[in-house]
């Protein structure tokens, strides 16, 4: 077998504050080929934080500390800051819930797509611009001329996640974590933007993370499946056998969701229980 | 004669010298007792009808009655019609406790026995007196949605707006609001109007429904409609696929 794109090992991400240690991850471990893994939880499960974790965005007072964490044959434990920053977009990308709060408000999207562009590879402004409109066609961007002009206050919700997309897809990473990617869009614009993705990632043969709260979205759009419950995986599942779910939680969290045509009684909520967390 | 009726709704705002059109003659009626549900993406102004229920939206044209009359702005209307928003972080006084918050209505229209009253209204959410003099910020997201839903019912309103109420909440966490708003509604035989984008939270929750497209009503469905998928629209079909996972079975 070829080693994994990613491997994490006994991932643990803590904070000390005053009031004592706080474990946000506790001892996740994972690995993950060119292929399409999605993490879901309720706040506070410690999901983004582990999304995070694999770019070491983790500010002070927080630490990361894992058994083993490598990417593509490096060690991001030990990596210096300046080879991660040289990781951090180019090979390993990140998109974001909200473009309103992940795009500069005050540049327009071409020089936005374009800067880290020029800045890494020093390359042509024209050249820049080539890559720029071909990576908003590659995101489905019908007008990417337009686009590539406009402020970001100037595009739907939508419109501005692909553009997200787009800046991410232009340095051609091998790893795309992709934090709630759609949950500020609209049922209709959400079916759009994953159906962009899927197809970036079959293309390039890119490894994704997707991280949501949504579990039956993940499902529908990854191969597999980790359930985390309180900065720990309670549940590893095969995407198409959601209802083979074992554990509480999981069952749980499928079954408090309403739907449509169900029965109007009140519906099943999440009896906690402390073991899970143990 | 229906309990809410709303004929031939216009609202139209004017943002740095354009008109934005926002509702274009919408007409609905809710019954006593009835749940009615408002659904649509963002910008099709379904939030905006609650809104200019309120007052808090210009009404350019039409009308909104409530029981025969025309509704005007007071305060016998808070008395009768009250709103629950989306946000519970900010739709809470940050600063303000929590006895605060749910003894203000009650001080602003004159009412006594506040002290009851507050610890009744905690209660009822399912909170409890414990959480009485707390801070919005020492409350989790479902626990501040059940403090403005008990705020909302603190002046025993026979309406309740509802603008998304569990759309910012887990789905553990929302299923026990929805449940706690089904329960007051039996209770206290209140009439919802709800908006939402999730097709089966309105499902659940409402018994007709209306599909709204930029500013315009598209279609009114009843439950049996829904979930047989017969709906006539285009655009209702469209948004009846993209929530297919939320089907039974």
């Amino acid at each position: 077998m070829t080693t994994p794109l990613l491997e994490v090992d006994d991932l643990h991400v803590s904070f000390h504050t005053a009031a004592g240690v706080v474990e946000a991850v506790r001892g996740v471990s994972f690995s993950l080929g060119r292929e399409r893994l999605g993490i879901v939880g309720e706040s506070g499960s410690g999901k983004t934080m582990t999304g995070r974790s694999v770019l070491r965005l983790i500010r002070p007072p927080g630490r990361i500390t894992a058994k083993a964490m490598r990417f593509d044959g490096q060690d991001l434990l030990t990596l210096p800051e300046r080879r991660m920053r040289a990781l951090r977009g180019s090979r390993i990308a990140m998109v974001m819930q909200d473009p309103k709060y992940s795009l500069n408000p005050v540049m327009k999207v071409g020089e936005q797509l374009t800067e880290g562009l020029r800045r890494r590879e020093r390359v042509s402004r024209a050249e820049a611009k080539r890559r720029a409109l071909a990576a908003l066609e590659a995101v489905q961007i019908r007008d990417p001329e337009r686009v590539f002009h406009a402020y970001p206050h100037e595009l739907s919700g939508g419109m501005g996640q692909r553009v997200m997309i787009a800046m991410m897809l232009i340095p051609d990473p091998a790893l795309l974590i992709a934090d709630e990617p759609t949950s500020a869009l609209d049922v209709t614009v959400q079916a759009e933007v994953l159906r962009i993705l899927d197809g970036l990632v079959r293309e390039r043969g890119m490894g994704l993370i997707f991280i949501s709260h949504d579990l039956r979205l993940v499902s529908r759009f990854c191969d597999r499946v980790l359930v985390m419950y309180r900065g720990r995986v309670v549940e590893e599942l095969d995407a198409t056998g959601l209802d083979a779910a074992r554990h509480p939680y999981t069952r749980g969290l499928l079954n408090c969701l309403p739907r449509i045509g169900g029965d109007r009684g009140p519906l099943p909520t999440l009896q906690r229980d402390a073991a899970w967390a143990e | 004669m229906s309990f809410i009726e709303i004929d031939d709704l216009e609202v139209t705002f004017r943002a740095k010298g354009r008109l934005v059109h926002a509702v274009r003659g919408v007409s609905l009626s809710v019954e006593r007792h009835e749940s009615f549900g408002l659904v649509g993406e963002s910008g099709s102004g379904k939030s905006t009808i609650l809104r200019a229920i309120c007052g808090m939206a210009p009404v350019t044209a039409g009308s909104i009655r409530i029981a025969g009359e025309r509704v005007r702005h007071g305060r016998a209307f808070t008395r009768r019609v009250q709103m629950v928003f989306q946000d519970p972080f900010a739709s809470l006084h940050p600063r303000h406790t929590i006895d605060r918050t749910l003894s203000e209505p009650l001080a602003i229209h004159g009412i006594g026995d506040r002290d009851a009253k507050v610890n009744q209204a905690l209660e009822d959410v399912g909170l409890g007196r414990g959480f009485r003099f707390r801070f919005p910020h020492q409350l989790s997201g479902g626990q501040r949605q059940r403090v403005a839903i008990a705020r909302a019912l603190m002046l025993e309103p026979e309406i309740l707006l509802l603008d998304e109420p569990t759309s910012a909440l887990d789905a553990s966490v929302q299923a026990e609001a929805l449940n706690l708003l089904s329960r007051l509604r039996e209770e206290r035989g209140l009439t919802f109007l709800m908006v939402s984008h999730d097709l089966a939270v309105v499902d659940h929750m409402c018994d007709r429904l209306l599909v709204m497209k930029e500013g315009r009503a598209v279609e009114q469905l009843d439950r049996a409609a829904l979930a047989g998928g017969t709906m006539q629209a285009e655009y209702t079909r469209e948004l009846f696929a993209a929530s297919a996972d939320r089907l039974t079975g």
